[in-house]
């Protein structure tokens, strides 16, 4: 599976009626909710979700332009509490009340995994679409680590992840949930309990896979009342095996082959592990112009046999304006590794195009993925508004498949670096050669050479010549 | 220019070239020598510094106290391994994976080319295990390996134990930027390949193997360790790498800074640095130090498993734990601790290791000689075959100019009888039948080993060896087959023409290895330059002859032999020499075919037909 996304900060500005918008939508909401998925090898991750919708004058004209859509992605970027602050402070409740008090940087960047996104979209009021709402969509998600956080325990509880417990749900808030994963993974009941016991459980297919819910919510008020904080702990009953976690039915890998300054292959690895079923994938790859792709070498290889891809786009790179793009739609066949590589050879780049740290590499961005994947469980479509806002993160089609968009690392490619002290000694040795090969070869290029005759006879022969010219006779 | 374009002039140079000749050659063969000898001394050899901005001004304090649970380790490993005569894969799993680590397994298979007496191999199958422990909100994009290898002998549990123990305390901290492998490799160096090959996704060598599953982007730096007992005198660091590579020096410039934090005692080559490097004992010992280092980059072999690693630009450096006579002892928790240190300032690194040299000689451990200061000694040496070149080329010309300048300085040399051309087809046979003869002694050895079992009472790896010392051998025949081949001109002028077209050879041929492996271009230059120079047809043959097989690239070989173990202090007999030198051919042609080594093809490709030109010209009839 593919390691954390530095940062997820995706402007998603999808106008044109979508299957779940055309309800009309409660004014000037919050939604906020946090769930809790306990993974079995101990480590638990937290994803809070919080929807703000607001209505706006703002009329839609028409159909998306695909023309201007656009894409952008910055391989590098280290999350840190830089871009956490401003995040919590687009929250109605700020970091004040609700389930924002858990928000606390110095854990949330204890952690193994975070990722962190703002979405905002616009909303259509009515099945016509005549008004609209603006949707701003705040997800963040962290893996705490058994490791690290809990040192090596693996029971777990809002304190002990947060250092703080909920007190009271946010003012502005229409409905404010915790949800916990208690999901039996085993045939056998009740690996984990949860404390303390759940009024309400919750269940649906996410994932495709069946899973269970506790859920407190922070609006009721017996919930908070009885002990004013809410602490949720987790116990395993039976502490997890180190085991190999379960593979997803997708995952991806993506990595650079090949030694040496000239030259590398780039390498997409698609695992598709469903055990019978095949789905296609849309694979997007941009990949920057000075890293000169040989298009002629794309290879896709399933199980041993070329894999011709349904649909190609590439849009070569022009240097120094736009990187390669390149998308392909592929077909997965099922319970397979298929590997995409394509050869490219590393361009020298002016010198002062070097940023300022280039023996530390170049990035590559890394590949988007998009599939349908087929569900083990077959799901049936439920209304948006009414069921819980992380159950919008892997949407269902026709309940058959979800859908998926995966990113692959990030690459770090190494280009030819000249030496930059070098520059001085550069001068100082193409002078001392100029200054002495360029003017002997330019003496020895331009001088004439006159064959001198050697003297001989003396004063009597220059004068018998002089008479000789005297005379038009030509001299000895 | 000016110089050359006055024939008056010209012809004085030449005539200095001429009469000066042999006194200059001496002359500069002997500052060559003493060159080198003089790179152990104060001005010349100086003390390393840490470029790196990332690694020096920042200090990291080392909390790894895992002593009890590295031998506990150790103790399990050395358990499963005995049980199971093989590496315990299982166990070696499940103990990663309860450390917390991604654990994957790569399964390889080689047949070698023939079968490995010293390490006693021939079909070899095995599996690596490697985990990773991925660095906390990062994008997998930068990596450290700490690798073990583990040979077929039970050596190494400690390493592995120590291993195990330093991944179980890095995996509870938060500070890590880049994911770190730690890799256990079976057959050792074989192993190691196989992994590295694999996590580039190339086949150098005809390795099988399965590919990995899990990667953890563009490796940093490499750090491979050999220990084999609880307790430690001392810590031996190798740099030496495939084909003489070697790793920044920056590298070993962190592992002094810890050897001195902890107090470790710390050796290069198994030498302890000296302290006084301004008298002469100091220096003296210096130059043990780098005589050893010279011989043992000059084999081009990887002394370790990191000499793998630099062929895929990774700077990295072998430590071996030796366990000696010593009073005071080291326990697991002081290595450890080095270990810890050095991974985390490589951690701090924001770019790959390029701040400090790539190319240097190491007198001592805190002592180097950078690529400025030692390359003098090899011109000097190879600037014996430029005059002596000269020299040749001038007689010849002088020769051929000979009716046309009556008047012209009679040179020192004798005139001699003109001829139109300098015979350059007759230069032909020889070229061509002495390259033939090298490629012979690079393709038949491995291809002919069958036949050769076939026919006579040896083993394929015996039969490899002498097979290839008896095509040595056969190439001294040759002068007396090419003779009759050549066309009979002025029988002066084609030797002349012969030796000067091998001495341009050599001098380019010596010149190239030792721009990309300084220590092989001086040994063969300090072997090969002065019998090449002197060799010619008239004069005492014998000694001659003598001379010239005594300095013939597989003598340099033995010879570099018995020197090395002089300077371990552990001198050869003469039969442990020879023993040790048909080991050391049949391992020279088996790390070619397994490691890439390019020692082998070029000397049997390039340094031996050239040589078999010296001889040539010694009895030309």
């Amino acid at each position: 599976m593919a390691a954390a996304m530095p940062l997820a900060l995706l402007v998603l500005l999808l106008l044109g009626p979508g299957g779940w918008c055309l309800a009309e939508p409660p004014r000037d909401s919050l939604r906020e909710e946090l769930v809790i998925t306990p993974l079995p090898s101990g480590d638990v991750a937290a994803t809070f979700q919080f929807r703000t919708r607001w209505d706006s004058e703002l009329q839609r004209e028409g159909d998306t332009d695909h023309y201007f859509l656009r894409y952008a992605v910055l391989p590098r970027e280290v999350v840190c509490t830089e871009n956490l602050t401003p995040w919590k402070k687009l929250l109605p409740c700020s970091s004040k009340a609700g389930l924002s008090v858990l928000l606390k940087a110095d854990r949330l960047f204890h952690t193994s995994y975070h990722s962190q996104a703002v979405h905002i979209r616009p909303v259509c009021r009515n099945a016509r679409c005549t008004s609209i709402s603006w949707e701003l969509r705040q997800t963040l998600s962290v893996v705490f680590d058994a490791f690290i956080t809990g040192q090596g325990k693996k029971d777990w509880s809002l304190f002990r992840m947060f250092s703080r417990t909920l007190t009271e749900p946010c003012p502005l808030a229409s409905e404010s949930r915790v949800y916990v994963d208690i999901t039996t993974y085993n045939q056998d009941n009740e690996t984990l309990e949860v404390h303390p016991p759940p009024t309400t459980t919750y269940q649906d297919v996410i994932l495709g896979t069946r899973k269970t819910y506790a859920i407190y919510d922070l609006l009721d008020t017996a919930m908070i009342n009885n002990s004013r904080n809410l602490n949720i702990q987790l116990k395993w009953k039976r502490p997890p095996e180190n085991e190999a976690p379960p593979v997803p039915f997708l995952h991806a890998q993506r990595y650079v082959s090949g030694y040496g300054l000239q030259k590398g292959e780039l390498s997409t690895l698609l695992y598709n592990t469903h055990p019978y079923r095949a789905f296609p994938v849309l694979l997007l790859d941009t990949v920057p112009w000075y890293l000169r792709l040989y298009v002629h070498t794309l290879t896709i290889t399933s199980k041993g046999k070329e894999n011709k891809p349904s649909y190609i786009h590439y849009q070569p790179a022009q240097d120094r304006l736009q990187p390669h793009l390149l998308e392909m739609l592929i077909q997965l066949p099922a319970n397979s590794v298929t590997k995409v590589s394509i050869q490219f050879e590393r361009a020298l780049l002016k010198w002062t195009e070097y940023t300022p740290d280039p023996n530390h590499g170049f990035y590559v961005s890394p590949s988007v993925l998009s599939a349908l994947v087929p569900s083990m469980v077959a799901a049936k479509p439920v209304d948006w508004e009414e069921s819980p806002l992380f159950n919008s993160l892997f949407p269902v089609s026709d309940g058959s498949n979800y859908f998926v968009r995966l990113y692959t690392e990030p690459l770090l490619v190494n280009l030819p670096t000249p030496d930059f002290s070098m520059p001085y000694n550069v001068i100082c040795l193409t002078c001392t050669v100029v200054a002495v090969c360029y003017g002997s070869f330019y003496n020895l290029l331009t001088r004439t050479f006159h064959i001198e005759e050697p003297r001989t006879g003396g004063l009597a022969k220059r004068l018998a010549n002089l008479i000789r010219r005297a005379r038009g006779v030509p001299p000895l | 220019m000016g110089l050359l374009s006055d024939p008056v002039r010209r012809r004085a140079l030449a005539r200095l070239v001429l009469r000066l000749n042999a006194p200059l050659c001496v002359l500069s063969y002997v500052a060559g020598i003493a060159w080198f000898l003089a790179l152990v001394f104060p001005p010349l050899t100086q003390r390393t510094y840490m470029s790196e901005n990332a690694m020096g001004s920042t200090m990291v304090e080392e909390q790894f106290a895992g002593g009890d649970r590295a031998r506990a380790f150790a103790r399990d490993f050395a358990a499963h391994r005995k049980k199971s005569g093989a590496l315990p894969v299982a166990w070696l799993e499940r103990t990663m994976r309860s450390v917390g680590l991604e654990v994957y397994t790569q399964s390889f298979s080689r047949k070698l080319p023939f079968p490995d007496e010293t390490h006693e191999r021939y079909m070899v199958s095995g599996t690596n295990v490697y985990g990773i422990l991925r660095a906390p909100r990062a994008a997998s994009t930068e990596s450290l390996v700490l690798t073990v290898p583990c040979g077929s002998d039970s050596t190494n549990s400690q390493a592995v134990g120590l291993l195990l123990a330093l991944a179980a305390h890095f995996r509870g901290q938060i500070y890590w930027a880049k994911d770190i492998v730690f890799l256990v490799t079976e057959h050792d160096l074989l192993g190691t390949e196989a992994w590295l090959e694999a996590y580039h996704d190339v086949n150098v060598t005809g390795m099988q193997s399965s590919p990995l599953q899990g990667r953890a982007g563009a490796i940093q730096a490499a750090v491979a360790l050999e220990l084999s007992s609880d307790v430690v005198t001392s810590l031996d660091v190798a740099v030496e790498g495939l084909n003489g590579q070697l790793p920044n020096l920056d590298l070993l410039n962190l592992f002094q800074t810890f050897c001195q934090k902890g107090g470790l005692l710390c050796t290069l080559q198994g030498k302890l640095q000296p302290q006084d490097w301004t008298s002469l004992d100091g220096p003296l010992q210096g130059l043990q130090t780098l005589l050893l280092m010279v011989l043992r980059q000059a084999s081009g072999r990887p002394h370790g498993s990191h000499g793998l690693f630099l062929r895929y630009r990774v700077e990295a450096l072998t430590l071996r734990g030796i366990n000696s006579f010593r009073q005071y002892k080291y326990d697991l928790v002081a290595v450890g601790k080095a270990l810890e240190g050095m991974f985390r300032k490589l951690n701090h690194l924001l770019e790959r290791l390029h701040q400090s040299f790539f190319l240097y000689l190491l007198p001592g451990l805190s002592r180097f000689v950078s690529i400025g200061l030692y390359m003098p000694a090899v011109g000097f040496l190879l600037l014996v075959l430029g005059l002596k070149a000269l020299e040749l080329w001038m007689q010849l010309h002088e020769a051929g100019m000979g009716l046309e300048e009556p008047g012209g300085a009679p040179g020192p040399s004798v005139p001699l009888p003109p001829s139109q051309g300098v015979g350059l087809a007759s230069l032909v046979a020889p070229l061509l039948i002495s390259q033939a003869m090298g490629l012979a002694l690079y393709v038949l050895p491995v291809l002919g080993q069958h036949v050769a079992t076939q026919h006579f009472p040896v083993a394929e790896a015996e039969a490899v060896v002498l097979t290839l010392l008896a095509i040595y051998a056969a190439g001294l025949a040759l002068p007396h087959n090419t003779h009759r081949v050549i066309s009979t001109q002025a029988p002066d002028r084609g030797w002349m023409a012969l030796k000067l077209v091998a001495l341009i050879y050599l001098a380019l041929q010596l010149g190239c290895i030792a721009l990309t492996n300084f220590s092989l271009g001086f040994l063969l230059a300090t072997t090969m330059v002065p019998t090449a120079a002197l060799a010619k047809p008239h004069g005492p043959r014998t000694l001659y002859a003598a001379l010239l097989v005594l300095t013939s690239p597989a003598a340099t070989l033995l010879g570099s032999l018995f020197l090395w173990r002089e300077l371990q202090e552990a001198p050869l007999s003469l039969a442990e020499g020879w023993q040790l030198f048909l080991a050391a051919l049949a391992q020279g042609v088996l790390e070619h075919h397994t490691y890439g080594a390019l020692l082998f093809p070029l000397l049997s490709l390039g340094l031996y037909p050239c040589w078999l030109l010296f001889w040539n010209v010694l009895f030309w009839k």
